[in-house]
């Protein structure tokens, strides 16, 4: 088990450096030096501010120094200045970070568990009444895209909300949740459900495939045979492995999003991740962007080591090789 | 009163194919603590019938009677059969290799059927019976292997772990589907002794489905031959293998080793099994039957009596004077059946 996840982790550990090297590669080799000095140093600076840019980034040097340098930076938590802010970049994430967090935790936590029941609804009592509803629903949502839903919840909860004198939830910002704990909360109710509603659709569907295949293996029906519950049978025996696909695919979609989502926060307005990179490509402003990447990346390298993790505990199988 | 007494059961699956006919008017009956053997070739609808009796088949059409100490198993509501299943009737499966949770140890399997129907004894408890029974079933070092997982042991060791859990409760009965077929034959041996001497310990009545006569003629007191679903012939051991009278049962042992004269050279029935849903008319073995008369064409057979004994039963036309079946087998088949060595 220790072995395995070290294992994981290392791995883990050398697809980051190759994120950096190819982070590295698209813009700072590709473009040439001359270019990366002068957007670096933003649009309105002089030759001379740009000519110490080039030598500060050391591109002057050999490319391996170079790479060392910005590597280097990174490894001191130091990803440069955003020319539009001038902020540091760290800090632009350390904001920006919580945000996308939120959201996406949030979300995953309800799509969750909302996929998984009703896709274990669906499969037990297979081709009946709720089967049906359950399969045209997630279609439906499934289908839909999250901006459409996302406007849709906004005119009806907020604005016709507002217009009826109701203020339950607001349209749009972030409050953090250290500043105002139920502020936090309304403001996130929309966008979770924007987010939950559109991917829950997929787990349900996913849930539902996974435990019908389950519901046929033999060990299933052992645990009847032994004379337990058909609820014991159904969540103890069959979702227990039912739900190693889905946990895959949760990862996977969890990384993703940790990574900024993109559209629900533009429609909400919130300054995540996603929001704040769509601000950094139309500014330009290159260090922004790829801290952006690498955090993303990072998001993404450390779903798939929890998945990983999390196989192992439910499967004895790769525990214990 | 029997144990359990089938009578008339029906079972198919609508299919988009069709309606597959999987068991059509069986009957038998189990003894307490009597082995009862059911043989039949792949697909003849063994296991879809033990498994029907104790509601373990899923959109299915069903229809007879499974009576369980008196009680209708089919009319049961599921709350009931559920206080039956395991604690009356234990099961073991067709394949070791998947009837047991691949996520669970072995040990937390058994205890959790312990204390499901006990709730009153503790974990520590319910796993010191659990080390018993894997003891019993012959585990080495059982202590140790109860925290093992199902990949952890071999086939033939799942298999022992499945009789042990199926007995933990002390069944009444125990259905046996084919317990033996996944494995080696030492490990084959080993198992069917295991289970006998569960049974003489506890006087548990087993039923025992194979495709295997020979298995059948070490442990079964009385033998039920199946084809395509129905009964084909029932009698007690030493009649079916003394004096059988089905053309099919006949087929059965001449394709057996200690019956073809020359052990190497086995003589499987020419032909194959019918489809199930669209089964030829009249007795349902007459495609390839070496007697086939236009009768068997036209008709099917009820079960008759042989040689007038009420417990030696066959669904088949021809004679049931033991003389004349012996004399027409000889003209028919060619040689007459050797008498084997009955354990
Ligand atoms: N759920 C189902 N839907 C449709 N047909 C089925 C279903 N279950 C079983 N059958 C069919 O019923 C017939 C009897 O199957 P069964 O498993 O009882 O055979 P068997 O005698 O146990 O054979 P084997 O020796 O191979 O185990 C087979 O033709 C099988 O294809
Ligand atoms: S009824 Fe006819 S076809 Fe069927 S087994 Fe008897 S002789 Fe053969
Ligand atoms: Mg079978």
């Amino acid at each position: 088990m220790v072995r395995f996840l070290v294992r994981r982790v290392l791995l883990g550990v050398f697809v980051m450096f190759v994120v950096t090297i190819v982070v590295f590669v698209i813009f700072f080799v590709g473009p040439g030096s001359a270019d990366v000095a002068r957007t670096m140093a933003g649009r309105e600076a002089t030759p001379k501010t740009v000519a110490l840019i080039a030598h500060r980034l050391l591109l002057d040097r050999p490319i391996y120094v170079q790479y060392w340098h910005f590597l280097d930076g990174l490894l001191h938590g130091n990803l440069g200045y955003s020319y539009y802010h001038g902020q540091p970049v760290t800090s632009i994430l350390k904001q920006a970070f919580p945000v996308t967090l939120s959201l996406a935790l949030g979300a995953a936590v309800i799509w969750l568990v909302l996929g998984v029941l009703s896709g274990v609804l669906s499969a037990v009592r297979n081709r009946s009444f709720w089967d049906r509803t359950v399969t045209v629903l997630a279609l439906f949502f499934y289908s839909m895209p999250s901006f459409v839903l996302g406007l849709l919840l906004l005119y009806v909860f907020y604005y016709q909300f507002t217009l009826a004198g109701i203020h339950l939830f607001p349209g749009a910002g972030y409050t953090y949740l250290t500043a105002n704990p139920l502020k936090w909360f309304q403001g996130l109710v929309l966008p979770w459900t924007t987010l939950a509603l559109v991917s829950a659709a997929a787990y349900t569907r996913l849930t539902r495939g996974s435990m019908l295949d389950v519901l046929n293996e033999d060990y299933v029906r052992t645990a009847r045979s032994k004379g337990l519950s058909e609820n014991r049978v159904i969540y103890r025996h069959a979702l227990r492995s039912a739900l190693t696909p889905v946990v895959s695919q949760f990862g996977i979609d969890l990384g993703v999003l940790v990574g900024g989502a993109v559209i629900t926060e533009t429609v909400f307005g919130m300054p995540g991740l996603g929001f704040t990179a769509v601000q950094a490509i139309e500014n330009q402003d290159l260090p922004v962007i790829i801290g952006i990447v690498i955090v993303a990346s990072a998001a993404v390298v450390v779903a798939n080591i929890l998945v990983d993790a999390f196989y192992a505990v439910l499967d004895p199988r790769i525990r214990l090789h | 009163m029997a144990l359990l007494e089938v009578s008339d059961l029906h079972v198919s699956f609508p299919t988009p194919d069709g309606v597959v006919r999987a068991v059509r008017g069986l009957s038998f009956a189990v003894e307490t603590g009597k082995t009862l053997g059911i043989v039949g070739e792949s697909g003849s609808g063994k296991s879809v019938a033990t498994q029907t009796i104790m509601g373990l088949t899923r959109g299915a059409r069903v229809s007879g009677q499974a009576l369980f100490e008196g009680i209708d198993l089919l009319a049961m509501s599921p709350k009931e059969l559920r206080s039956v299943r395991g604690a009356q009737v234990g099961m073991i499966f067709q394949d070791p290799l998947s009837s047991l949770h691949p996520y669970y140890r072995v040990g937390w399997q058994i205890i959790e059927m312990i204390r499901n129907n006990h709730h009153e004894i503790s974990k520590a408890k319910a796993r010191e019976r659990a080390v018993e029974l894997l003891r019993l079933v012959g585990i080495p070092q059982p202590d140790r292997r109860v925290d093992d997982f199902p990949h952890q042991f071999s086939g033939g060791m799942r298999q022992r772990a499945m009789i042990a859990m199926a007995m933990s409760l002390n069944p009444k009965l125990l259905i046996a589907d084919e317990p033996t077929t996944a494995l080696d034959v030492t490990v084959q041996a080993q198992v069917l002794q295991v289970m006998r001497r569960l049974q003489e310990e506890f006087g548990t009545a087993i039923i025992l489905i194979t495709h295997d006569l020979g298995v059948v003629a070490e442990v079964a007191d009385d033998v039920v031959v199946m084809y395509a679903g129905s009964t084909m012939e029932k009698a007690d051991r030493y009649e079916t293998f003394g004096a059988p009278h089905h053309p099919y049962t006949e087929g059965l042992l001449q394709s057996l080793p200690a019956y073809g004269g020359e052990r190497e050279r086995l003589r499987p029935i020419p032909g194959q099994p019918p489809s199930l849903i669209n089964l030829p008319g009249g007795c349902p073995f007459h495609p390839r039957c070496p007697y086939v008369m236009d009768r068997c064409r036209a008709e099917m057979p009820p079960l008759f009596e042989v040689g007038g004994n009420p417990a030696h039963t066959s669904a088949c036309w021809l004679s049931r004077d033991q003389v004349e079946r012996a004399a027409l087998r000889t003209k028919v088949v060619g040689q007459p059946l050797a008498a084997p060595a009955v354990p």
